[in-house]
């Protein structure tokens, strides 16, 4: 008697396409999924109770491990959130600075995503090609921070390290190496017959779905919405830089690589406006006490990591630590729809679709 | 000469020449596979701004493949324990002697041939099939369902591509009027057949391609999906047998291609023909190997179901609409 029966298979955590430690329990019929069932937790550290008895300064490195592909933008959400509450003026000079990490932290997180996710469609080329650009970027946050992934280069009221000499002629140097290694990526891989079947119509949600599940980041504005925090609600000085927000209508895998790609090509304008405007001397440093210890009160900032929006709410009751820290992790957030988007694919788009959500497990997982 | 061998009388001398002429065969393949993996490496690297393997014998790397083949041989020979043994255990051994066997009939030059199958080609094409099996046991034996994924998707996709491989090559044999593979080559004296069949040569590299189970259509192997597909399970020189049956098959397709389409042995020019013939194959193959690497290099791999549509729907429609074509410019150019 011929029967046919579904399938548990379990999809990590020891998986090459999880991107860390991520576990999908899958039933599956044949090739097709029947049911997903994501499983996280596997990269838990408590970042959120550790800091809970730690002083303000002494957090920030434990945010660089959060979403440890783009550490600069967690560094900046903990010491904008404390400087919310305390009134801080940050420097002029040590904002551009603050710019200039992030933005490249943010080319950084892009490429390491697009070579990764094409290294899920099985193309190994790509990888090798981001990792040369993103290297270069690396070697120049390097100079900056002393550390190439986890920089802890932050501090609350400016930043740690001045750029040293001739390093801001370097950046502006590297902008447009960048733009044309870009524009010879999207010829050579976004061009690409296969690539695009495998991208085209795969993974879909509506405008309604990603705002239903907070989606935020790419994947929000590949739906159409035109959502930016760097636009909606200047943070930083990101209100005198002139860039767009890269949007598109489709809602599929497609309109997040186009999305990322774009937004890639809009950091380097920043990068490049923030260089010219640099100013040629200042403060990196504001007044600030030897301890830090924010007011009685609470305070919740939000801004846009490469992944999404990334926020941190602190509930401080006068002393050096603070009494509830809290991250909203991207990731996190982003993976909710997963279930939902896998049931009836096939495996070969699960690693798509998983792919171009973009998450980092060090940040769900907190 | 060895055709001389194969008709004569049956004695331990001749039997004897013959095997060694086998085990000479089988030392000038092995030789293939390990330079010709080093120089995937090489070539790959080239292409990725990277180095490859320059570490281990000499500047370039040569001795980088032995000492690989020789960690393999030294590995731990672990077989999962509900995995069915026998089938686990002769897994290997199916999927590579079909490679191997199919060399027999592959000119190499106008004399360095095995055996001169009246059949050849279909001898080559049947043989080949067998490999399948090999893979298909190793997927369902290993008792893992990443594996028996793997081994699905093996047998669905080399049996598909069979069939236009097959279809694009009897426009050759409708030219030549034989499935001997001297006559074919003999046949390109004047014309190689990549220009007077230049649809049944596209349609039989990509099916060739997806047969070697390569990138684009490494789908068996999926590393990123099925992390290593049938032979996830394998290991040591378990899984050396089956990378060897896939190199092989790479020096097998290759010379078939270049057989085929590439006129074999004859020079590219007649006044070049002081150049011996086995210079000029090893040119024609080394440039099919090149493809096939340069392939890896730039695609990503296809998806199941659009591998089988471009199969079903694509390659065959086209390989029979070549046989119909190639049928009736034979007709009326006869008519002349």
């Amino acid at each position: 008697m011929l029967r046919t029966e579904e399938m548990l298979l379990n999809v990590g955590p020891q998986h090459p396409s999880t991107h860390g430690v991520f576990r999908l329990v899958l039933k599956i019929d044949g090739e097709i999924i029947k049911e997903a069932k994501p499983v996280i937790g596997y990269l838990h550290r408590g970042t959120e109770k550790l800091a809970e008895d730690l002083q303000y300064t002494q957090i920030i490195p434990y945010t660089d491990r959060m979403d440890y592909v783009s550490a600069m933008t967690n560094n900046y959400v903990i010491c904008h959130a404390v400087e919310t509450m305390m009134d801080i003026k940050v420097p002029e000079r040590a904002e551009y600075l603050r710019v200039l990490a992030m933005e490249l932290g943010r080319y950084c997180s892009h490429m390491l995503w697009w070579g990764t996710f094409l290294l899920d469609f099985g193309a190994t080329t790509p990888l090798l090609y981001a990792f040369r650009e993103r290297e270069m970027a690396l070697n120049l946050l390097n100079e900056l921070s002393g550390a190439r992934i986890t920089f802890n280069y932050m501090r609350v009221g400016g930043v740690k390290w001045d750029a040293p000499e001739g390093w801001i002629e370097k950046v502006k140097e590297f902008v447009p190496y960048a733009r044309e290694q870009l524009k010879g990526y999207s010829e050579f891989a976004s061009g690409n017959e296969i690539f695009q079947s495998r991208m085209k119509g795969i993974g879909k949600f509506s405008k309604e779905d990603a705002l239903n599940y907070s989606i935020s980041g790419p994947s929000l504005r590949s739906t159409g919405v035109k959502w930016d925090l760097r636009k909606n609600e200047p943070y930083s000085i990101y209100d005198r830089f002139d860039f767009d927000i890269v949007t598109q209508e489709a809602g599929d895998v497609w309109s997040r690589y186009l999305v990322r790609l774009g937004e890639v090509e809009q950091s380097l304008r920043i990068i490049e406006q923030a260089c010219e405007q640099f100013p040629s001397e200042g403060d990196i440093m504001a007044k600030v006490p030897k301890i830090i210890k924010p007011p009685k009160g609470e305070a919740f900032v939000r801004i846009e990591s490469p992944r999404g929006e990334i926020g941190c709410y602190i509930a401080s009751e006068g002393k050096k630590e603070p009494y509830r820290l809290k991250f909203r992790r991207p990731s996190f957030y982003n993976l909710q729809i997963l279930p939902k988007l896998l049931e009836g694919e096939s495996i070969s788009n699960l690693i798509a679709i998983l792919g171009a959500v973009d998450i980092i497990l060090g940040e769900v997982d907190g | 000469m060895m055709q001389d061998l194969l008709h004569s009388e049956p004695g331990l001398l001749n039997f004897g020449i013959v095997f060694a002429g086998a085990v000479l065969l089988l030392f000038v393949i092995l030789g293939f596979v390990t330079y010709g993996i080093l120089a995937e490496r090489k070539v790959l690297g080239f292409m990725q701004s990277r180095h490859g393997p320059n570490q281990v014998g000499g500047p370039w790397g040569l001795l980088q493949t032995v000492a690989d083949v020789l960690k393999l041989l030294l590995k731990e020979d672990t077989i999962p324990k509900l995995a069915d043994r026998p089938i686990y255990i002769i897994a290997p051994v199916i999927a590579f002697a079909p490679s191997f066997m199919v060399m027999a009939v592959v000119p190499l030059t106008d004399k360095l041939q095995f055996a001169d199958v009246g059949v050849g080609l279909l001898y080559y094409i049947a043989v080949t099939g067998l490999t399948t099996i090999g893979m298909l046991m190793g997927g369902w034996a290993s008792n893992n369902k990443f594996a028996l994924l793997g081994g699905m998707r093996a047998a669905a996709q080399m049996i598909s591509y069979e069939i236009p491989l097959v279809m694009s090559v009897v426009g050759i044999v409708l030219l030549t009027g034989s499935m001997n593979l001297n006559d074919i080559v003999a046949a390109q004296e004047n014309l190689w057949y990549i220009i007077m069949q230049p649809i049944a040569f596209i349609v039989f590299f990509i099916a060739a391609t997806a047969e070697l189970n390569r990138v684009p259509f490494d789908l068996a192997e999926a590393e990123n999906e099925l992390i290593a597909g049938f032979h996830v399970e394998y290991s040591g020189f378990r899984w050396a047998m089956f990378m060897l049956a896939e190199y092989v098959y790479m020096f097998a397709m290759a010379s078939l291609i270049t057989v085929l389409f590439l006129g074999g042995w004859l020079p590219l020019f007649s006044f070049l023909d002081f150049i011996p013939g086995a210079v000029w194959f090893a040119l024609k193959f080394s440039a099919v190997i090149w493809v096939l690497i340069w392939f890896r290099a730039t695609f990503p791999r296809m998806r199941p179901d659009q591998l089988m549509e471009m199969c079903w729907k694509v390659l065959l429609p086209i390989a029979i609409a070549n046989i119909f074509l190639t049928a009736i410019v034979k007709e009326i150019l006869n008519l002349f």
